[in-house]
């Protein structure tokens, strides 16, 4: 301890707190300050490009989301489109069917009804014809039979065994 | 980058220049050997003595010829006193202590590293227990530690303003030289400074950090050169920069840091109990303030003093050893110790910034840490 105190010198003592003292003032001045304020600036932009990137990123993450939901909004739109156009087509075909079904019907009612009465015509005139043509059979047999009047007694004596008959 | 790094080497070199060039026109003081002849244990001893203290001229080394005269090669250092008056010579009067300086009727010479006053003579009187009892003016010189103390200034101040200009250079990106000392300089910040002192109030303190750290580092650094200038093994030195701690400490304390000096217990008791316990706690509490700082400039002054007698211990063995494997062995321990005290360079300056910061964490806390003690 003693030799300590010996080894002790004022002088430097002196000189170390003077130029030290000098020293952090002149490196504040000239040195520290702007280095520290140089690394907080830079520290600052990269901290503020970070929140910006982030914010980038959130954005960009909106904009998905909106072009998904549009997208859902469209594909539901057209399933609905499509929906309905069938629908639309099945009503129509539906309808036309019935349509037709019913058109048919009438022709062919139609049709019976012409059917029958030209056969009714064609059944009347066939009788006419039928008893024209008797007639003139008739007329023709009873012309040959009488000429001859045995066989007129004969003719008329069927007759009168149909008349009978009858 | 070659375009600052350039520059800075160049001034470097130049600052080198400037202070080895003198060794151009050193002064070749010669002396005739001293007249018992000492063995070489005394010898190697005295040197390590001599060398861990100060000196008034600037040696960078010596040797003796046939002849038995000892050359010293450096320079001299103006030597500074005040003896009812400044006295300013040049320390080459001094001779090493060998011959006596005559200034404006006074006498000085240099004994066990101090000057003391003589006669024309140079007779120094004795007490019975071997100090010498002649008059010590104050002195005030440039010894080797102040210059080492300005060449590590200089070199810090060129450096780091180096490093800040390069920022506004090229666009906040350090370059050159500075740029090895940006990591450094943020550690200090981030784990030293922010992480003991808190965020709003460690930037007052920055400035007194960051110097104090690159300080100790750089000068310790200069001590493990061949050069071997002991300056952080010097306890003024380590004094001074304590001192300087204990008043940033204690001016910028809080008024919750002297509250919790003197009322260390707070309301947590009536204040009829705490009388007793503070008749013991106040003193100590005082005692600490002053403990603190103590421990800090012995801590760096023994380490660094040790430091630097182990290793020229070690290297003083293999001139004593003479022989091949005593010399190789204590050569490789030398080797070794070196690397270790380069650790300890930067570990001292490093544990000197963090207890400083520490203090001055407890010195400017507010009140929501101080009921946690």
């Amino acid at each position: 301890m003693e030799q300590l105190i010996e080894d002790f010198s004022i002088g430097l003592f002196f000189w170390q707190t003077l130029l030290f003292i000098g020293l952090v003032l002149l490196l504040w001045r000239y040195a520290w300050k702007p280095i520290l304020n140089a690394v907080n600036d830079r520290e600052e932009g990269i901290k503020n490009a970070l929140a910006a990137a982030e914010d980038a990123k959130k954005e960009m993450q909106n904009v998905t989301a909106d072009s998904e939901k549009l997208l859902k909004e469209a594909r539901a739109e057209r399933e609905l489109m499509m929906k309905e156009a069938r629908e639309i087509k099945e009503k129509i075909v539906s309808e036309a069917k019935e349509q037709a079904q019913a058109e048919g019907d009438k022709l062919i009612k139609q049709a019976q009804s012409t059917i029958e009465s030209e056969k009714k015509a064609a059944v009347t005139d066939i009788k006419n014809q039928v008893a024209e043509l008797s007639v003139e059979i008739a007329e023709k047999i009873i012309k040959e039979q009488l000429a001859n009047k045995e066989k007129q007694l004969k003719l008329v004596d069927n007759m009168l065994n149909d008349i009978k008959l009858d | 980058m070659d375009d600052v790094r350039i520059p800075f080497l160049s001034i470097f070199l130049s600052v080198f220049m400037f202070c080895f060039g003198p060794v151009a026109f050193a002064n070749m003081t010669e002396s005739s050997s001293e007249p018992e002849e000492k063995d070489l244990k005394t010898k190697i001893d005295d040197y390590i003595q001599h060398h861990l203290k100060d000196s008034h001229d600037f040696s960078l080394f010596s040797y003796t010829d046939d002849q038995n005269i000892t050359h010293h090669v450096g320079f001299p250092l103006p030597v500074i006193l005040w003896d009812n008056g400044l006295v300013i010579f040049s320390s080459s009067k001094l001779h090493h202590g060998e011959s006596v300086a005559s200034v404006e009727g006074n006498h000085y010479r240099v004994y066990h590293g101090k000057i003391y006053k003589t006669d024309s003579e140079g007779t120094i009187q004795y007490d019975e227990s071997d100090h010498p009892t002649n008059i010590k003016p104050l002195d005030f010189s440039i010894t080797k530690s102040v210059v080492m103390i300005l060449i590590t200034g200089f070199l810090m101040f060129l450096l780091f303003r180096g490093l800040a200009k390069s920022y506004t250079k090229n666009q906040g990106i350090a370059k050159g030289a500075g740029r090895f000392f940006e990591p450094i300089i943020l550690y200090i910040r981030d784990d030293i400074a922010i992480a003991t002192i808190g965020e709003k109030r460690y930037k007052k303190y920055m400035p007194f950090l960051l110097t104090i750290f690159f300080f100790i580092w750089f000068l310790n650094m200069f001590g493990m050169t061949p050069l071997g200038v002991n300056v952080t093994g010097n306890i003024a030195i380590t004094t001074a920069l304590a001192i300087l701690t204990f008043l940033l400490t204690n001016f910028t304390g809080t008024s919750d840091y002297w509250k919790h000096l003197f009322d260390p217990l707070g309301d947590s008791m009536p204040w009829i109990a705490k009388i007793p316990l503070y008749v013991i706690l106040i003193p100590i509490e005082i005692l600490g303030l002053f403990i603190k700082p103590f421990s800090l400039l012995i801590r760096l002054y023994a380490n660094m003093q040790a430091g630097h007698i182990v290793i020229m211990s070690l290297i003083g063995l293999m001139f004593i050893f003479k022989n091949w494997i005593g010399s190789t062995l204590s050569f490789g321990l030398a080797f070794a110790i070196s690397l270790i005290e380069i650790l300890v360079a930067v570990l001292q300056a490093y544990i000197f910034t963090m207890l400083s910061a520490l203090y001055f964490g407890f010195a400017s806390e507010e009140h929501e840490h101080a009921e946690a003690h």
